[in-house]
């Protein structure tokens, strides 16, 4: 049966994709678009001999990741303006982080809303001034927006009103509610200064932020993409320090359970010692690669259970039964 | 998936995939003289599927997906697959074509020229293509008109000619030895009737044309026309293009260099008889 794993030994190997079929072709490219990958896919298989479909619809996806990175990094930059006045630290995260900083995990990336952190003591007039600059509140829903405010490590999400594109202001990378609190102060004491005044996390705390985001929050929706990144970043910057990094985060466990994923896929080079059995890495990989030859969903119960698990692991359980509580009686 | 199909649109490739066999049965009947995708390897996918296990018998409702999805996508009974396949083609049309700036207009062609068509829903670009088809012009579409950044020719996208309410009897007037589809009743348009284009536009299919004239028709007004100016065609047809934003630059550079090199006008028409002399007479003149 074909799942996702054809994207991981293209992106891994691009050489293996002289194997494919009439079947393969479609099934490589349906489940790269799916798992949002395909800008990627078209960069690493770029030059290569392959059927002429497939690099007419890789070139286009070149084309489109190009103009997604003029957009994203545009889309920063009005952020920037809009809060220089207020001399604070704007951190870019993610995609948008790994495009301004010219990362290799940022080549042919697709990138969705602009992710930024700043400090927790001025998130308020952080707010206050995107508002004023054109952004508007997405969600009016009272309860969510006290439940983001009390519990998320974001605001609620804000979109601005002419260039409809969204921007998540984070104060830390994990709830509030979660198991671990990484060192948000920590994260930006170490940032790193780009060339316009906005700033990236470390590479070693953009390792850390991944990790956090797949392994210790959400169900593990977007893995390949994810693990993608830390491929690229481990590749670029090493691992030297990065297990001490990571135990100031508390996320020691999540970034060596993402560092053997990424081995596994992709073949990520991490030390040896790293590379221990663990019962539940299987799992999590059956997970990750859930996809049909058609780019669907596949593996319902897997996905089910890493649901569950995100919740469970998002919030104690008291607190997880109010909240589904309510959301249930609000959709009624 | 269970069943599945392959074909070729103009220069796009699609496979078909559906959990029933009639959508697929039905495409491989109305697209039965047409390719298959180049080097077997489609553009885009399209999912017909049930969206409860139980939906695949009881009450069966075909729920529409594919590379690109709209959230919320109303499903369609299994009586409309065929529709359901055609939407769900059009949607990844919409969403995810990028080489070509995507206009939302019929096409016909004419001594390797091309002639637009584009309005509201209503304003009968399909009807009039497909009469203009009967006519003996080479009809390169009903529904989307790909322009070509590259090179600022179009090219054609001739899918199976959707004919709604009225011009169902207009075009099995017009076109007697036609081939239809089956009458689609109680769709969210009314009924749908497909027509299949000819032998010649299926023939020609990924022939490009130069374009030489737009029009914006009307129907339901006395006769009339008007000089449309770049300016506002412009505006015109960034509102019926779905991916103008997306193709960014090579989309503002491909539509300023149509509006600037192509003229436009308005036709308001009563009836199509007058509004085929309208087109013919514009034509000439443009």
């Amino acid at each position: 049966m074909i799942d996702a794993r054809i994207l991981a030994e293209a992106l891994r190997d691009p050489a293996t994709t002289a194997a494919l079929d009439t079947t393969g072709w479609p099934a490589l490219l349906a489940i790269a678009r799916a798992e949002q990958l395909i800008g990627t896919l078209a960069h690493r298989l770029d030059g290569l001999p392959m059927p002429g479909v497939a690099a007419r619809i890789l070139a286009d996806a070149r084309a489109s990741a190009e103009q997604g990175r003029v957009a994203a990094l545009w889309e920063a930059e009005m952020a920037r303006r809009a809060l220089a006045p207020l001399a604070m630290p704007v951190i870019l995260l993610k995609g948008t982080a790994y495009a301004a900083a010219g990362l290799a995990a940022g080549s042919g990336r697709s990138i969705g809303d602009l992710d930024i952190l700043v400090p927790r003591a001025r998130l308020d007039e952080a707010e206050a001034a995107l508002l004023a600059a054109g952004w508007e509140w997405v969600k009016p829903d009272p309860y969510d927006d006290a439940y983001y405010r009390r519990w998320m490590h974001e605001l609620p999400p804000l979109i601005h009103r002419e260039r409809d594109r969204m921007i998540d202001v984070h104060h830390t990378i994990l709830p509030r509610t979660a198991r671990v609190t990484p060192d948000a102060d920590a994260l930006i004491a170490d940032s790193v200064a780009l060339a316009n005044g906005l700033r990236v996390l470390s590479p070693d705390d953009m390792l850390c932020h991944a990790a956090a985001h797949l392994m210790a929050d959400g169900d593990l929706a977007g893995g390949m993409r994810n693990l993608w990144d830390i491929h690229c970043l481990i590749a670029e910057f090493g691992t030297a320090g990065l297990e001490a990094r990571a135990a100031v985060h508390g996320l020691g466990p999540a970034v060596a359970r993402a560092a053997r994923q990424a081995h596994a896929l992709y073949g990520t080079v991490i030390p040896g010692s790293w590379r221990v059995w663990d019962s539940h890495d299987p799992l999590y990989r059956r997970r990750i690669l859930a996809r049909d030859g058609w780019g669907r969903p596949t593996r319902k119960w897997t996905r089910l259970g890493f649901y569950i698990r995100s919740h469970a692991i998002r919030m104690p359980p008291m607190m997880l039964a109010r909240h589904l509580f309510i959301k249930w009686r609000k959709e009624g | 998936m269970r069943h599945l199909t392959r074909l070729r649109i103009g220069p796009v490739g699609f496979r078909v995939g559906s959990d029933w066999r009639g959508p697929i049965a039905a495409l491989d009947d109305l697209y039965r003289d047409y390719p298959q995708p180049e080097g077997g390897i489609p553009d885009f996918n399209v999912h017909l599927f049930a969206a409860r296990p139980w939906r695949r018998v009881l009450r069966p409702s075909v729920q529409i997906g594919g590379d690109f999805v709209i959230p919320d996508a109303a499903p369609l009974p299994l009586a409309q697959g065929l529709l359901a396949a055609e939407m769900g083609m059009n949607l990844q049309m919409a969403l995810g074509q990028r080489r070509y700036l995507l206009l939302h207009a019929s096409a016909v062609e004419r001594d390797g020229k091309a002639l637009l068509m584009t309005g509201m829903s209503g304003a009968g670009k399909s009807t009039l293509a497909a009469l203009l088809m009967a006519r003996g012009w080479r009809l390169m579409g009903d529904e989307f008109a790909l322009l070509d950044p590259a090179t600022g020719l179009l090219h054609g996208f001739p899918r199976l000619i959707s004919l709604k309410n009225e011009a169902i009897a207009v075009l099995e007037r017009a076109l007697p030895g036609g081939r239809f589809g089956p009458m689609l009743e109680g769709t969210p348009k009314g009924t749908i009737r497909h027509l299949v284009p000819d032998a010649r536009a299926i023939a020609a299919m990924t022939e490009p044309a130069v374009p030489r004239l737009i029009l914006f028709p009307n129907y339901g007004f006395a006769a009339a026309e008007r000089a449309v100016p770049p300016s506002e065609t412009f505006v015109r047809l960034t509102q019926a293009s779905t991916n103008y934003v997306a193709l960014a630059e090579r989309g503002f550079d491909a539509l300023t260099r149509l509006v600037r090199t192509v003229p436009a006008q308005a036709l308001d028409y009563p009836d199509t008889a007058t509004a085929l002399a309208q087109v013919e007479r514009l034509w000439e003149a443009a």
